[in-house]
């Protein structure tokens, strides 16, 4: 699997159109569904100007893939929902700019669950992606597109996006590193929303250095997202192979019911060869832990059913055959939406609802704030929380999808970080037979820094993340 | 608990057309989604404010200018994936 030192060394001696071929023939003759448009001409266009002119960017000539809710100018955006049907966007999101700027090649848009609103890429309009480590399994979701074409050799790097785990859980299961960074260090100004208070763009590849190389050029400030946050940092330079001294937290909730044993396993095996190569650590205690998943959820629709009243029919996407005024937005909508945006939108709604509004929303919001305050206390005395990624491996296409509550469950270890708006990377840590366990590792606000050294040094000392899926 | 008469009115306030099929399919599921939602009511808030923004950034302003690449569209480009357009306009169903 190549990184992007070798593809660096390979453009600069042969070329970036040849790069860009070979990925797009793999995807093109590809089994896991990962992506819903590619951008061939697009790509070999861009990579020819690259070859041309030369490009001294950091991702020059390297193909990148964007999950399908972040807006490409040129390129069809649908959120993986029937709704969006022949969206082009007229502009680029931030971070496609930014991309752009670096040199870096969009090859195509990457399958998700629709709207994001999902943790198994299977309510996509456009079908389920398959995990490269088991064709039977889902990917994680929602970015499970993006963390697919990662594992299967299928791209380089992509991006997702993260509202309650839709980039740590598909790194998790499918064995590839994933960033969701602090809340307001990439830009949004692009990014479809679905909650807006909770959700960040984060980067995928095979190894911490190239998630590390992917965020230095997506990072940083944005007039334009009015929750974007004034700081420059070059998170590469922090890549140390060196964890002395690190003081790691382990908050026993989220090691609780439920749990499968190998997962726990491979994260305590983890923290001690993490413990062997000079770091300490101790166990915390997070006591609102186990209501997060509820205060999530509540807050997640709320935001989604006012973020989600836009698709009308009216400016973009699909139009049904005009009626009156509220019936025409009622079919478009009803005729665009999956069944799972639809319950979203429905409870998000009854949540805010006059007589409602105070037991449910506000009431998510105080606990909102107990549960930051929870992270708080214990980053008082850590430097890092370390815990699993998700409860268990990848589980089986359709095992879950029939009931959303159990699916909303297999979020237990993730919504916690994106209510308090903290940083947190998933690392491959080791194997439950063939299926990846991802381990978690969270960091104080705006402290990427060390989150990265940490997952660095642990990549640095193990192999776990050289193992690739069988055929891919 | 949502009865079939709430979940006609939220799907109302939603602008979501739901067929009696929807309505039998969604309303158990929505229901134990509720009940766990209802989790919440064991937490102690008193006192404690609701957190709305993690990092309490108050409101952000700028000069009201037309400065920002990108903080506007050409007609053209505004109208380029408008599925009804009529004389430069986006076409909107009738009001009654």
């Amino acid at each position: 699997m190549a990184g992007i030192n070798e593809l660096r060394e390979r453009i600069h001696s042969g070329s970036s159109e040849e790069i860009v071929a070979e990925y797009l023939e793999k995807i093109e003759s590809s089994k896991l569904n990962a992506f819903i448009t590619i951008a061939r001409e697009n790509a070999i266009a861009c990579a020819r100007e690259i070859d041309s002119k030369g490009h001294d960017g950091a991702l020059a000539g390297i193909p990148v893939a964007i999950k399908d809710n972040i807006s490409t100018k040129g390129i069809p955006t649908t959120c993986a929902s029937k709704i969006l049907t022949g969206y082009i966007p007229p502009y680029d999101a931030h971070v496609i700019e930014r991309l752009k700027d670096a040199g870096a090649i969009i090859i195509g848009k990457t399958n998700m669950d629709e709207f994001a609103m999902g943790t198994s890429t299977e309510t996509s309009f456009y079908g389920a992606t398959k995990n490269p480590w088991d064709l039977e399994r889902v990917p994680g979701g929602s970015s499970g597109g993006s963390a697919a074409a990662v594992a299967g050799g299928e791209v380089p790097l992509s991006l997702g996006s993260d509202t309650g785990g839709s980039v740590r859980c598909p790194a998790s299961f499918c064995g590839v590193v994933g960033l969701k960074p602090t809340y307001g260090v990439i830009s949004r100004y692009g990014l479809i929303s679905y909650a807006n208070s909770l959700e960040q763009i984060g980067p995928f590849a095979t190894n911490v250095r190239d998630v590390t190389a992917l965020f230095d050029v997506i990072a940083g400030y944005d007039a334009r997202d009015s929750t974007s946050i004034k700081k420059e940092a070059n998170y590469s330079s922090a890549l140390k192979n060196d964890v002395r001294g690190l003081k790691i937290g382990v908050p026993g909730e989220y090691f609780g019911e439920g749990t499968d044993e190998t997962v726990e396993k491979a994260v305590w095996d983890a923290i001690h060869t993490l413990e062997d190569l000079g770091a300490s650590w101790k166990e915390v205690t997070m006591p609102h832990t186990k209501y997060a998943l509820a205060a999530y959820y509540i807050i997640a629709m709320s935001e989604a059913s006012s973020n989600l009243a836009r698709f009308d029919g009216m400016r973009y996407g699909l139009r049904t055959e005009d009626s009156d005024w509220h019936t025409t937005f009622s079919q478009v909508r009803a005729a665009g939406f999956g069944d799972e945006v639809k319950r979203r939108i429905l409870l998000g709604t009854y949540a805010l609802s006059a007589g409602y509004h105070d037991k449910y929303y506000l009431k998510a919001l105080k606990v909102r704030t107990l549960i930051k305050r929870d992270f708080e206390r214990a980053f008082s005395d850590v430097d890092v929380l370390i815990t699993p990624t998700m409860p268990y491996p990848a589980f089986k296409l359709g095992e879950k999808i029939g009931d959303p509550l159990s699916l909303y469950l297999a979020d237990v270890d993730t919504v916690p970080i994106n209510l308090a708006g903290v940083p947190s990377v998933s690392v491959p840590c080791g194997f439950s037979g063939r299926l990846p366990i991802g381990m978690q590792i969270i960091g104080k606000h705006f402290d990427e820094a060390t989150i990265l050294r940490t997952a660095y040094t642990f990549e640095e000392n193990t192999d776990f993340h050289t193992q690739r899926p069988e055929g891919f | 608990m949502i009865a079939k008469k709430d979940l006609e009115h939220m799907a109302w306030l939603s602008r979501l057309e739901l067929s009696e099929d929807d309505k039998e399919k969604y309303t158990p599921k929505l229901n134990s989604v509720l009940d766990y939602f209802g989790e919440l009511d064991r937490v102690d808030t008193e006192g404690v404010e609701p957190t709305y923004h993690v990092l309490a950034l108050s409101n952000v302003f700028r000069e009201d200018e037309v400065n920002m690449p990108g903080s506007s569209l050409t007609q053209d480009e505004a109208l380029s994936n408008a599925p009804k357009k009529q004389d430069g306009f986006f076409k909107a169903p009738r009001m009654m």
